[in-house]
């Protein structure tokens, strides 16, 4: 155990920090107003993934001739994700490439495939959604009926997506759709990645519970897709999946966010007065930040563990396997409480006369509710920790 | 940045755990529940032979030589086995105190028998106010020409009866942290009586022990006179720090326990383990018990590595795993059903230890607080 960080790795840091001072795009409130999939903002969201790659920050473990760095060092891409967040940098747009099409093209990808689509991932240049669940296929995703029939050397794709964040705007969708129908429902299913400027595809935005439309029905309607698309064998998309999946649930849950969020918490709570004195003063109230700032710290130290495995090659385990569930409910808690805090303050919106900190702990209460629900419900991520982690046996 | 176990602590803990099966099974905690000290002089010296009576004692003085988070790793094996006995008391928190404070002639006397497991020692703080803050130290030790007269009461003394010296924190001037002094006052001296205290968990006996004009020569200060709350407030983060660790032992133990008996017991024609609502009571459980080992480990390294964190993880560690204990042995016991409330099945022994560990050096909204302070919320 050394938790100091090596010369070269606070140097970087020291680099990587004065990059984003200056890099960093200041928030343009004229675009505040804009709708998520207007043109002006999209071009905006992708120049800055461009400037951060042109800079070697996105991505760097990416094999050099897919447009990475080629540079294994776990370390220094988390000192980068670290520092993006306490910039208070934008997220980027190509996010869903990055952590969940791009690692599964790694592994499972034709050489082909890997050529084509991984460098446009890294500069933004495509962006990509992911077409998984369906209005009958929620936490039982391998129940999906989206069919895809092999006629020649195309699919033909027809049926329906749901929750499909971005697809307003993105230019390509890895998809899963039946392709045997008749076979048990893991082993009828491909993994197909689906031009969304196709002839036949709709997408209609839904909206949030916050207000924003961020994420999509979209429609299929005889959809041809070259076969070529395929990633991974003819009907072995529910493994290619599962690596994809295994990526977006166990990505190296950064705390950062978390502690970011906890900071301005206490800052809420020493400022704001609640019944004629700062909350912080109220024991009650006390009590609850401590409890929480507990839960950050254990998740903090928690993830420097994993980081530590990860540096050393070990495999991930039960550890790996409660961030989503902790992560996430942790993460609304904290709003909650300050939500608690804010009183009769709390119900004001975005933009109201005497909102405080305008608004963003309300919105972030509902945001975080949606993020315990999706990429698999807690009660799902409690499925995967008794029956992968604990070997309970599957119900019923 | 390495945040990982080393290899000799990994060692460690595969012989403590491989060693503690062996020697300490749960027959052997249910003998020592009958037993009128509740302690093993066999295992205290199995113990010592594999060093770890010494683990935090200088090699200069027969120890190991090794730090906090040696310790941790070797309580989280001692916690999984509800270890009976008083090597917290002993082998940290009194042999914390004379490493960091003591004398050269009380460090030369009482290491290497500490060392060899052939003294036990024991800490004697809390008082009938059972206050943890100096104001609570009111057993008087009067100066006199020779050394000190104590009298008074002390609560709560671990382990009382089988120790061969009690640090004894008293007070010497004042009313606050100025004018605490620790003194070592041996069992036998004249004055001291000893009543043992019934406790629930018996694998934690406790003692009020009676000063009567107990007379200690000069050489039984540990430390500066009046200047003793220092030393105290370190061994209270060390104390934080042990239980913690002896709780996520524990707690792991109980949720393995749990987990392995759902998985045999058949109801409704099956594995009770396929019933989702025994699931995720189990995952919840798990969920507690990952994070908290990365606290838990955190805070045995900041208490040697960062001594500007070392209060403020030992609270959060305290805090959080009493929590997680509690919770934890709670659960445990109802996924047993019926038969967890038994004095046959052996959870009770968990479920015990998690109370007196949750409330043994200050509980989780007394070190809330204590944190709250600290951040300075």
């Amino acid at each position: 155990m050394d938790l100091s960080y090596s010369k070269q790795d606070k140097a970087f840091r020291k680099q990587v920090r004065a990059w984003m001072k200056k890099n960093v795009p200041k928030k343009d409130k004229s675009l505040s107003t804009l709708a998520p999939d207007d043109p002006r903002r999209i071009e905006r969201a992708k120049a800055w993934q461009r400037s951060l790659h042109r800079t070697g920050y996105v991505a760097r473990g990416w094999p050099k001739e897919y447009g990475g760095q080629g540079d294994s060092d776990v370390m220094r891409q988390t000192i980068v994700n670290e520092e993006l967040i306490l910039a208070r940098a934008p997220g980027l747009i190509g996010a869903s490439g990055l952590t969940m099409l791009g690692p599964t093209l790694l592994q499972c990808g034709t050489e082909q495939q890997k050529q084509r689509y991984l460098p446009t991932v890294l500069t933004a240049e495509e962006i990509w959604c992911q077409g998984y669940s369906e209005p009958g296929s929620g936490s039982d995703l391998a129940s999906l009926r989206t069919r895809a029939e092999l006629v020649g050397d195309e699919f033909i794709i027809n049926g329906q997506k749901v929750w499909t964040s971005g697809a307003q705007f993105s230019d390509w969708m890895f998809c899963l759709v039946r392709t045997d129908p008749d076979a048990p429902k893991h082993r009828g299913i491909s993994y197909v990645l689906i031009d969304m400027k196709t002839p036949g595809i709709t997408v209609r935005p839904l909206v949030q519970m916050t207000g924003d439309a961020g994420f999509n029905e979209v429609f299929f309607e005889d959809v041809r897709v070259p076969r070529d698309n395929l990633v991974g064998d003819l009907h072995q998309g529910w493994m290619v999946a599962n690596a994809t999946l295994f990526h977006e649930r166990n990505m190296l849950g950064s705390t950062t966010r978390t502690q970011m969020m906890m900071h301005n918490l206490l800052r809420l709570a020493r400022s704001h007065r609640r019944y004629g004195k700062p909350a912080a003063e109220d024991p009650v109230i006390r009590q609850k930040l401590a409890e929480l700032l507990g839960r950050v710290e254990a998740m903090k130290y928690h993830s420097l563990r994993q980081l530590t495995d990860v540096i050393k090659g070990r495999r991930a385990g039960l550890g790996a396997m409660v961030n989503k569930l902790v992560g996430t409910e942790l993460n609304h808690d904290i709003c909650a409480l300050a939500l608690e805090i804010m009183n009769s303050y709390a119900p004001l919106k975005r933009g109201a006369d005497r909102v405080i900190d305008n608004g963003v702990w309300q919105y972030e209460f509902m945001f975080t509710l949606g993020l315990i629900i999706g990429g698999g419900t807690s009660q799902i991520q409690k499925n995967i920790i008794s029956e992968r982690g604990l070997g309970m046996p599957k119900s019923g | 940045m390495d945040f990982s176990l080393s290899a000799e602590q990994e060692l460690l803990q595969n012989t403590a755990r491989e060693f503690l099966s062996q020697e300490c099974p749960p027959g052997l905690v249910r003998e020592l529940y009958d037993d009128p000290k509740g302690f093993s002089p066999e295992l205290h010296r199995k113990t010592a032979e594999l060093g770890w009576t010494g683990l935090l004692i200088p090699e200069a003085h027969g120890g190991l030589g090794l730090g906090m988070l040696d310790m941790a790793v070797l309580l989280e094996e001692i916690g999984r086995a509800v270890v009976p006995g008083p090597f917290v008391f002993s082998s940290v928190l009194t042999t914390l105190g004379l490493v960091q404070a003591g004398s050269p002639a009380q460090r030369e006397t009482w290491l290497p028998r500490l060392a060899a497991g052939q003294a036990i020692g024991t800490l004697a703080f809390l008082e009938a106010d059972d206050r943890l803050d100096a104001r609570g130290v009111r057993l008087k030790a009067k100066k006199t020409k020779h050394g000190y007269v104590l009298s008074g009461t002390k609560m709560f003394v671990p382990f009382a009866e089988v120790a061969d010296v009690l640090l004894v924190v008293a007070r010497t001037s004042g009313k606050a942290e100025q004018g605490v002094s620790l003194f070592l006052v041996e069992r036998q001296a004249p004055g001291l009586s000893l009543t043992p205290l019934d406790i629930v968990d018996q694998t934690r006996r406790v003692y009020r022990a009676e000063f009567q004009q107990v007379a200690v020569p000069k050489t039984a200060l540990v430390g500066k006179k009046d200047k003793g709350w220092k030393i105290v407030a370190r061994l209270l983060d060390a104390a934080c720090v042990a239980l913690a660790a002896d709780s996520l032992g524990g707690a792991q133990k109980a949720l393995d326990l749990a987990v392995e008996y759902t998985k045999t017991r058949t109801q409704f024609n099956r594995p009770i383990a396929s019933f989702q609502a025994l699931k995720h009571m189990a995952a919840e459980m798990a969920s507690d018990i990952e994070p908290a080992r990365s606290l838990v480990w955190y805070a045995a390294y900041a208490f040697d590595a960062l001594p500007a964190e070392a209060s403020r993880a030992a609270a959060l560690a305290k805090a959080r795993l009493s929590d997680v204990y509690a919770r934890t042995t709670n659960r445990a016991v109802q996924m047993h059903g019926g038969i967890g409330f038994t004095w046959e099945h052996d959870m009770h022994f968990w479920f015990k230890r998690a109370k007196w560990n949750e409330f043994a050096f200050g509980d989780a909204t007394y070190h809330r607080e204590r944190l709250a302070q600290l951040e300075g919320f």
